[in-house]
């Protein structure tokens, strides 16, 4: 059975047709690449399968099960996201911060679960936070706060990642090194992400599915080396793109 | 996440009320000394310290107690629910509504349980009209809420503005000490015991959702929190608070907007530390801000409302200083 799938999904936003019909089938253990230009609904799409937004038409099922028919907590055990605009500037620890991600699996009334706290310590690590721990979060960087969500995320251990552009604020080498975490984690827990990005790059070295959207009416979904070509990037993106393939890497750049 | 530390706040803050509560008590115009203050607890006897202590200044310590506990719990839920540090008890118009009810009934000439019957009626029905006007389309958002509620607050100021050019000068004391908050004529009995009890199991049943939704309305309904329903409970418990404390004292003002803030910069930002912390040091505020507005120009007293604010508004920018040095 599919982890999530998006049955004939419509959408729309103040009157603009974003997604016409999009079908959508996401295993466990693959990574998704979301593409496509500015405004074209990425965010929207991940907000609406969340549940954050309403679809205009269509089914979203997870494991089966139609979200609608699910309440919030459950929905949220299932299925986390990381804003695009990140966390906010309240006054609160880095360890607070982080023990949110455990909200939905919360057992315990008042006094935190010490296998709860293990659980923050440990996505803490993986992004190196844990000398942070005590930090206030308004005294961050912008790359330290766009880790801090990333491990609450991993802390929320969902088993649908939905990902609004995660390599925003960082720098090149923790790109790798988030999407190497990610990766993992995927393969570990028999999770799955789609992530939304601008780095085409990023995404065709990670994501072996991509969903391409062109624009209202159009998408390409499918096996990256299928989609992510010159033609269909071109076409996506109104502005030529070409590739030059080096070390075994396929680099796509704007001409 | 709560640290040893913070712990400790809890254990204190007990301490400290029961501190207040014992200058309450042996504070007034008989001097009633500790020693002999717990004796006559604990003896049934017709002396005149007891009768004292039993009819006059333990029904007022109590109310003074609940009332400040009840206005600080207000102010923490419906801080988080308007996500606006600004936001107190009074903000959506409560207090206006309930003036509004107890003003008519000193203007007919009606005391005691008509006077507390009429301030609870206005302030239900500024909820009800609140809540009414900010849901007219079936969805009401935080902004639309804070709106409404200033509008209908501004409305209600005008009309307690008409009462009060209207009537005789000897109405008009009255009415002044009930503006301000004032405690002389509070009564509380045993379903104000249970309100507040039951406000602070529900608040700490709610307290960790109260620390996600501060984090804002996407981040909590990702995490797993239904924030229609959540702010429902907390707009309707805020209110039913408030309404409570305004019928006993009328708008004690201050306690409500300090005493959370207080608590958040001495490090309690969590909920499950917030609310038995702003019921503790919310009470034990009002019981000594009444015991200085009924000793400190005895024998006459003063209106509550007036010592909070000379007392808090000093202990806010003292206490806020002291953070910024962190």
């Amino acid at each position: 059975m599919a982890l999530l799938e998006l049955k004939s999904l419509s959408l729309q936003i103040a009157g603009k047709q974003l997604c016409n019909r999009l079908d959508l089938s996401i295993e466990r253990n693959e990574c998704w690449g979301l593409l496509g230009k500015n405004g074209v609904g990425k965010t929207t799409l991940l907000h609406t399968i969340l549940g954050l937004q309403p679809a205009q038409e269509g089914e979203i099922l997870i494991d089966g099960q139609n979200t609608s028919l699910l309440n919030r907590q459950e929905l949220a055990r299932t299925m986390g996201i990381l804003f695009q605009q990140g966390i906010d500037e309240l006054p609160a620890t880095v360890m607070e911060t982080v023990m949110l991600g455990r909200y939905p699996h919360l057992q315990t009334l008042i006094r935190d679960n010490p296998a709860d706290r293990e659980i923050a310590e440990e996505a803490l690590d993986a992004f190196e936070l844990g000398a942070l721990s005590n930090r206030e979060i308004t005294t961050l960087s912008g790359g330290e706060r766009q880790r801090l969500a990333l491990a609450t995320l991993l802390t929320q251990a969902p088993d649908l990642f939905l990902l609004d552009e995660p390599s925003n604020h960082l720098d090149v080498a923790f790109q790798i090194k988030l999407l190497k975490i990610l990766t993992d984690k995927i393969s570990s827990a028999s999770a799955s992400f789609l992530m939304a990005s601008h780095d085409i790059n990023l995404t065709a070295r990670f994501c072996d599915k991509i969903l391409l959207l062109i624009d209202g009416n159009n998408y390409l979904a499918g096996d990256s080396e299928e989609i992510l070509n010159e033609e269909n990037l071109s076409r996506a993106y109104d502005c030529p793109i070409k590739s030059i393939s080096q070390d075994g890497i396929q680099l796509f750049y704007p001409q | 996440m709560i640290n040893k530390h913070q712990i400790l706040l809890i254990p204190s803050l007990l301490l400290f009320s029961l501190a207040s509560l014992l200058i309450s008590l042996t504070s007034g115009s008989v001097d009633i000394s500790a020693m002999q203050m717990i004796g006559e607890l604990f003896t049934a006897n017709e002396s005149l310290s007891n009768q004292i202590l039993w009819d006059i200044r333990i029904p007022r310590s109590a109310s003074a107690f609940i009332t400040g506990a009840l206005l600080a719990m207000s102010g923490v839920i419906m801080q988080v629910l308007l996500r606006n540090p600004l936001a107190d008890p009074y903000i959506l118009g409560i207090s206006g509504g309930a003036a509004v009810g107890a003003l008519s009934a000193i203007l007919l000439g009606l005391g005691g349980l008509w006077l507390t019957n009429a301030a609870f009626a206005g302030a239900l029905f500024s909820i009800l009209l609140v809540f009414g006007i900010a849901n007219k389309f079936g969805k009401w958002s935080v902004t639309r809420l804070l709106l409404t509620g200033v509008v209908v607050s501004a409305g209600w100021g005008a009309v307690i503005n008409i009462l009060l050019t209207t009537t005789s000068t000897n109405n008009v004391q009255s009415m002044l000490f009930w503006l301000m908050g004032d405690l002389s004529q509070s009564q509380v009995g045993n379903a104000h015991f249970l309100l507040l009890t039951a406000a602070l199991l529900g608040g700490l049943f709610v307290s960790r959702s109260l620390n996600v939704l501060v984090r804002g309305e996407l981040v909590a309904s990702a995490l797993g929190i239904n924030v229609p329903s959540l702010r429902l409970l907390l707009y309707f418990s805020a209110s039913i608070l408030t309404a409570t404390a305004v019928t006993v004292a009328g708008s004690v003002g201050f306690v409500g907007l300090v005493i959370p803030h207080a608590l958040r910069l001495l490090g309690a930002r969590d909920h499950r530390l917030l609310i038995p912390g702003s019921l503790l040091l919310g009470g034990s505020f009002l019981l000594l801000a009444d015991t200085i507005a009924r000793t400190v120009i005895a024998p006459q007293q003063l209106p509550v409302g007036v010592v909070t604010a000379v007392i808090g508004v000093p202990a806010f920018i003292l206490i806020l200083r002291r953070s910024m040095k962190d």
